[in-house]
């Protein structure tokens, strides 16, 4: 095979795992989406707060130290331990829990009944608010994630695949970390099927997903179920962090990874899970291939932003649903 | 009666008051928070700490107390531009934009204005020009002279011969990433190297698809114009593929602690120019004993030492020499905007200057003339020891090729001054 080939498959295998870091964050919309009818704008931003708040509980850091420093003219920065990744993570899981309860109940518990534009307004005011928390609370430097995730390419994958190729064939090069964060991934999508399909509350999750009213009329409570979609939405976030800010450091930055999932909804529908992912696949893989044919040598490289919008939006003029989208019918 | 009675009281106010007391006014266009705050925390600690010693060690300059003015812009232009509208009435004397994109807006302004502008490795290269850009510098350091130090030292290392090498340029796709690309494909022509040009979109979060390019190309040298979380990524990516870090080289704007650290032991080796030599200088004791434990550190204390740390001290001694010599030239230490232009284009820093202010070899030697606003263009290297956790300098400053920026910059600079009507010449 020629050594061509066999870097348009890496290529491939690459985009697939770019695709399914895309469909961590894209999954995080969905969820709140498909319950609330909510276009979450705050995701990218509950992403970076929750890594924040996940490093900042492991470092033993104290919460708002500079506020307090400044405040009380002391000097206190750390509490002098560290907290095991574990424990750090449960802890981090409950902080969104709390979240979700506060967005709930101090902002869209007010806003019941509203257009959907104002709840999205709503949520852009959340996103600048999380985000100015974020900052008081931990501060704004980088942040390294020791969580202990591999990082670097698989040597194993290289060595036994360098031999398919001719002498300019290097082997595939697969990044650990992808293949963790697709592990993850898919960890975390059984885990949500199984919770929606096999749990009393997963079932209301879906009631109220296909008809408030009718989930209302059962007894469903509303408010519980918004709840229960944010809580699941932040813990999907801190997944995403954790997995961005393993590359990259944990860094205000993070937020904007929101930006990669649009492209991700628009062609695999906002209402459902495998759209997430399928769509999240087929992004990463037309972006990276994209620039492996014709962007980088025709077209001066960096094409993957753009051509990632375009790829969605060709999809969205055939299926303005997405692909797993409801299909969306007007009773007049 | 009323207003005989008001202006009375005016009156008995401003004797009450006594003469005023003049302040030397300096903006910090800072960004202290989001994407960017990383580098913008530590240079904007450095810039105030060292204006908060000279008040504290010598009463300011030549007499007069520094005020600074910060303003927080996000290292956005928009804000940067409502910062400096914002604050130029309080008598500002100079500006750091500290973001090439505000800079940018801020060259007709600032002109219009009459106050200096300062920008030290960033903004527009052509400014060097003097006689196009009077109220703009970018002592010590541009763009261009990164590109040329860069392969002055790749020349170095490899014999005097770049010939049949491949340098692979990855840059952020913006007006700041591409700035070295002409002075690079100019110096591949005449150097022998092929230059290949790999751009990353912003922020550059996801750069799977350069670095396997990178990957299959096998360059024998990578250098990056990066900036935010482009730096970090890069590094990882890098150390991901298994490039040697050794022949990797960051711009300055990708040679912070908070570049390298994420990655970890991987960074190791890495390297970037610096504009700025980063060592335990004595003023850095001087600012820990008389700024920040008497508690008028303008961060928390932590940056004190980091690479953008010193670099925004440089930024403040570069400004605080200039109002000095506007100060001597005009004989009056309530010096104006104006003034402090005339300070800026007389500037000489000397070996000796800088080891009477504690800041031993902090910078190469240059002078500043109408001509010349850019200074000499030096440049160093220094290398990533993750281990210690520090930059070690790996090079004296490095003189760039000016048989190369020189016309550049001419051309650029007349082209601006054609466009915008202006005739060069000195003030």
């Amino acid at each position: 095979m020629s050594a061509d080939f066999l870097y348009g498959i890496e290529v491939i295998i690459n985009g697939l795992m770019a695709g399914v870091l895309y469909a961590l964050v894209a999954l995080g919309f969905v969820l709140i989406f498909k319950a609330s009818g909510i276009f979450n704008y705050a995701q990218g931003v509950m992403a970076l707060f929750a890594a924040l708040t996940l490093v900042g509980i492991m470092e033993g850091q104290v919460p708002f130290g500079h506020l307090i420093n400044a405040i009380f003219g002391t000097d206190v920065h750390h509490f002098g331990w560290e907290v095991p990744a574990l424990l750090a993570i449960a802890f981090t899981v409950l902080i969104m829990i709390g979240f979700a309860w506060a967005v709930q109940r101090f902002v869209f518990r007010h806003l019941v009944g509203q257009e959907p534009i104002i709840l999205f307004m709503a949520t852009i005011g959340l996103a600048y608010f999380l985000e100015g928390v974020g900052d008081l609370m931990w501060g704004s430097d980088i942040k390294t994630l020791a969580l202990g995730l591999p990082q670097g390419g698989s040597l194993a994958v290289e060595e036994w695949t360098a031999g398919l190729g001719g002498d300019d064939f290097y082997g595939f090069f697969i990044d650990k970390l992808d293949m963790v964060a697709t592990l993850v991934a898919a960890v975390l999508v059984i885990s949500l099927v199984v919770f929606a399909q096999y749990t009393k509350q997963g079932r209301a999750m879906r009631a109220v997903a296909d008809d408030h009213q009718a989930a209302l009329s059962v007894g469903i409570s509303l408010n519980f179920i918004w709840v229960l979609v944010w809580s699941l939405a932040g813990i999907v976030a801190l997944v995403a962090g954790v997995m961005w800010g393993a590359k990259s450091g944990v860094q205000f930055s993070l937020s904007l990874i929101a930006l990669k999932a649009l492209p991700v909804l628009m062609l695999g529908g906002f209402t459902s899970i495998p759209g997430a992912i399928v769509g999240g696949l087929i992004i990463g893989v037309g972006e990276k291939l994209f620039e492996y044919t014709i962007g980088a040598p025709y077209l001066g490289g960096a094409t993957e932003n753009w051509f990632a919008y375009m790829l969605a939006l060709i999809f969205l003029v055939f299926r303005p649903q997405g692909l797993f989208g409801e299909k969306i019918i007007e009773r007049v | 009666m009323k207003m005989k009675t008001l202006a009375a009281m005016a009156l008995a106010g401003t004797l009450a008051a006594g003469p005023a007391l003049a302040e030397l006014v300096i903006p910090d266009l800072s960004y202290r928070t989001g994407p960017y705050a990383a580098g913008g925390t530590p240079f904007s600690d450095g810039y105030q700490d060292y204006f908060a010693l000279l008040n504290a060690r010598d009463g300011g300059i030549g007499g007069e107390a520094v005020r600074i003015v910060e303003c927080e812009t996000g290292y956005n232009t928009e804000k940067g531009v409502e910062c400096y509208e914002a604050t130029k009435g309080e008598g500002a004397l100079i500006y750091q934009p500290l973001s090439t994109g505000i800079t940018y807006q801020l060259i007709p302004k600032a002109t219009a204005d009459e106050i200096p502008i300062h920008t030290m490795g960033y903004g527009r290269t052509s400014a060097a020009n003097g006689e196009v850009f009077n109220w703009v510098f970018n002592y010590p350091a541009n763009y261009w002279d990164a590109a040329s130090v860069a392969v002055n030292y790749l020349l170095d290392e490899n014999g005097g011969s770049l010939d049949g090498k491949t340098i692979a340029l990855v840059y952020h796709n913006s007006a700041y990433g591409k700035e070295p690309i002409r002075t690079l494909e100019v110096l591949s022509e005449m150097h022998g190297f092929e230059l290949s040009q790999l751009a990353v979109d912003h922020p550059g979060q996801e750069q799977k698809s350069q670095w396997l390019q990178i990957r299959r190309e096998r360059p024998d040298y990578v250098l990056m114009w990066g900036w935010g979380v482009m730096n970090q990524v890069a590094v990882q990516e890098a150390a991901n593929i298994g490039f040697p870090m050794e022949n990797f080289i960051g711009n300055w704007w990708a040679g912070a602690e908070h570049d390298v650290t994420p990655a970890g032991m991987a960074a190791d080796g890495y390297k970037s120019l610096n504009m700025n030599r980063v060592v335990d200088y004595p003023v850095l004791a001087d600012i820990q004993s008389m700024v920040h434990d008497a508690g008028n550190a303008a961060g928390d204390g932590s940056n004190l030492g980091s690479v953008l740390y010193v670099r925004g001290m440089y930024a403040a001694m570069l400004a605080a020499e200039a109002i000095a010599k506007a100060q001597e030239i005009h004989g009056v230490s309530a010096v104006t905007p104006a003034m402090v232009r005339d300070g800026m284009e007389a500037l000489e820093i000397t070996a000796a200057r800088m080891s009477e202010l504690g800041m031993e070899g902090i910078g190469p030697e240059f002078s500043v003339s109408c001509q010349n606003h850019g200074g000499s263009g030096q440049g160093l290297v220094q290398q990533w020891n993750a281990a210690d956790g520090v930059w070690v300098p790996l090079t004296d400053f490095i003189q760039p090729d000016d048989s190369v920026t020189d016309p550049l910059v001419a051309e650029d600079s007349m082209a601006f001054a054609s466009e915008s009507n202006i005739t060069p010449g000195c003030l």
